[in-house]
């Protein structure tokens, strides 16, 4: 590997793992983050097996990516040497840790809206996207059972629990509906019956989202102005700084075997 | 990861115990038979266990963090992975090791604040700085190995609950080890500078390594009550030794230099060692050494800055045992 980025053929297919691939690898890294830094032994455990299993659904889905790509991209390629410009993750999952309740927050609106995912796209026709959502789905049904009972203990907690959850819930509210948001190649693939249009499951997630938020004694935003660009490689400020240091070996010592 | 002979003297209350029960104690010790919780136990092997058992506990902890130092950095997807999951054994390990010291009637909590207030001691191998990649290499094969020599043992201790912490411990310290070593072999394989960073990483990390194992026997204030009550069944030179022999032919097989150029190996095979630096080993323990501060401060802000979520946590579950409650009365 030279340390310079890589040139990627986005055909629709391997655009479509790509941005599923950053997603999971953008947000297991916030998450192991936390590793050795967790308000409880316990969520220093959680929180690193969640970024392990979101790790894991990246290389396969980098695997994925760089084999529809049919050149000699591999997962590290994909991972470590495209810049911010390159990357397709949301906007959501690239959002800093902040503090425990933002990332259980950006934790509970990804993973409400995983789990829907991965089940749906167990159907897919693509047996290796239908093979990677079985085991996706399975994790994602944990990670949204873990982040909503902290949404609800934080809600229904302390004074000062329940006003830093609904400030993270205000903060990321906007980061929202990038996840529902489709481009002509990824309709392309709707109708081929390889993907699933995710503005399907809006509903749903709302109606998982607002039982969790009730009970937690929070609300919902009314603001329904939503932050878009992150499919498109237009990020947040956030996002090179990540890279700059998840990158730096491949960076700094290319080409060589580790 | 690792427990040290750090303990300070226990005093010997022996006298002041019933010595029908203290004889029938030692009895039951020298017999191999294991002590659980509920059994009866001198005052001073409660204390002793305690302290060793919280220790090993907080080094643990405060284990992540130079490991923890390279998550975000690690250099493929692979080996991010396999950190990751390491770091998160030695969470476990922590865990498990507060839950056995709780068997002797301490509190995690307190236990932790201890260690927050500087009170408590962890081992003095994580106040060494990981400035390169070969560092995680270099702890597993040699840190991990170290505290596998010293844990073996512990899997037959006399306190079963510790006993039997060890034996699923060293289990995974063995995996770690092994895939520490793995690492080597990756970057000794590998560039002249895949390789230079792997004899920088066991020169800065060869010394500290033997420090492990605690002060010379000479100088050990309180192996005996120890050794007596099997909680030690090795003296801290015994395992030392033991780590040498077994680390010197790996370090040849990754065709690494120990940095110790007047390292002999004797007629019986042993390789006899230079004499180590203990003001070093003195100055990391009284909290000069080079990462101190910086794990301490980091312990402390985790600490303090997830207080708010253990009161949430705490204030939730009591309003819900509350209305559990109140549903019941109706």
């Amino acid at each position: 590997m030279s340390c310079a980025n890589i040139q990627v053929s986005e055909t629709p297919l391997m655009l479509y793992a790509l941005r599923r691939a950053d997603d999971a690898l953008i947000l297991g890294h916030r998450l192991s983050e936390w590793c050795g830094h967790a308000p409880i032994l316990e969520e220093d455990m959680a929180l690193s097996n969640i970024a392990l299993d979101l790790i894991g659904q990246a290389r396969e889905l980098y695997g994925y990516a760089a084999k529809s790509e049919g050149r000699d991209n591999d997962e590290d390629k994909l991972a470590y040497l495209r810049d911010v410009r390159q990357y397709r993750n949301l906007l959501l999952v690239e959002q800093p840790n902040g503090d425990f309740a933002h990332t259980m927050v950006r934790q509970f609106f990804y993973s409400a809206f995983a789990d829907l995912y991965w089940r749906e796209m167990m159907s897919s026709r693509d047996a290796t996207l239908a093979a990677i959502a079985a085991k996706s789905e399975k994790e994602s049904a944990y990670h949204l059972r873990h982040a909503s009972e902290w949404i609800i203990r934080l809600g229904d907690g302390t004074d000062e629990s329940h006003r830093r959850v609904q400030a993270a819930i205000d903060d990321l509210w906007a980061f929202t509906g990038e996840m529902f948001a489709v481009d002509d190649g990824e309709r392309a693939l709707i109708h081929a019956g390889v993907a699933i249009d995710p503005g399907t499951l809006r509903g749903r997630w709302l109606t998982t989202l607002s039982d969790v938020i009730d009970e937690a004694t929070l609300s919902l935003p009314q603001n329904d102005w939503m932050q878009q660009g992150g499919r498109a490689g237009r990020h947040s400020e956030h996002l090179g700084h990540l890279l700059s240091e998840l990158q730096s070996m491949q960076r700094t010592f290319p080409g060589l075997t580790w | 990861m690792y427990t040290q002979a750090l303990n300070t003297a226990e005093t010997d209350d022996r006298g002041l115990e019933d010595a029908a029960k203290a004889a029938q104690f030692q009895a039951r010790i020298d017999a191999e038979e294991r002590i659980e919780p509920n059994d009866w136990m001198p005052a001073a092997y409660r204390k002793t266990l305690t302290r060793q058992i919280s220790q090993h506990a907080h080094s643990e902890i405060v284990g992540m963090l130079p490991e923890g130092n390279w998550i975000t950095r690690a250099p493929t997807l692979r080996r991010k992975g396999a950190l990751l999951a390491k770091v998160q054994d030695e969470c476990g390990h922590g865990l498990y090791l507060y839950a056995a010291a709780e068997t002797l009637g301490a509190s995690r909590e307190e236990l932790v604040d201890a260690m927050l207030a500087g009170k408590a001691k962890y081992s003095s191998i994580f106040n060494y700085p990981t400035l390169t990649w070969a560092d995680i290499g270099t702890i597993g094969w040699l840190v991990d190995g170290a505290a596998i020599m010293n844990q073996i043992p512990l899997c037959r201790c006399s306190y079963g609950p510790y006993a039997r912490a060890m034996i699923r411990v060293c289990k995974e310290e063995s995996f770690h080890q092994r895939q520490g070593y793995e690492i080597m072999v990756t970057l000794c394989r590998g560039s002249d500078e895949q390789k230079a960073m792997a004899q920088d990483a066991l020169n800065r990390w060869w010394w500290p390594v033997l420090m492990m194992f605690g002060p010379p026997d000479a100088a050990s204030q309180h192996s005996d009550a120890s050794t007596r009550w099997k909680i030690k069944r090795f003296s801290n030179d015994e395992l030392r030794q033991k780590f040498v022999d077994a680390t010197v032919p790996q370090a040849q097989y990754l065709g690494l230099t120990i940095p110790d150029p007047g390292m002999v190996q004797d007629a019986e095979g042993h390789w006899r060692y230079s004499e180590i630096d203990w003001t070093e080993f003195k100055q990391v323990l009284a909290g000069n050494g080079p990462c101190n501060r910086d794990r301490m401060a980091a312990r402390r802000k985790a600490h303090d800055e997830g207080a708010w979520v253990r009161e949430a946590a705490a204030a939730y579950a009591a309003k819900r045992a509350q209305r559990q409650t109140a549903q019941a009365a109706e």
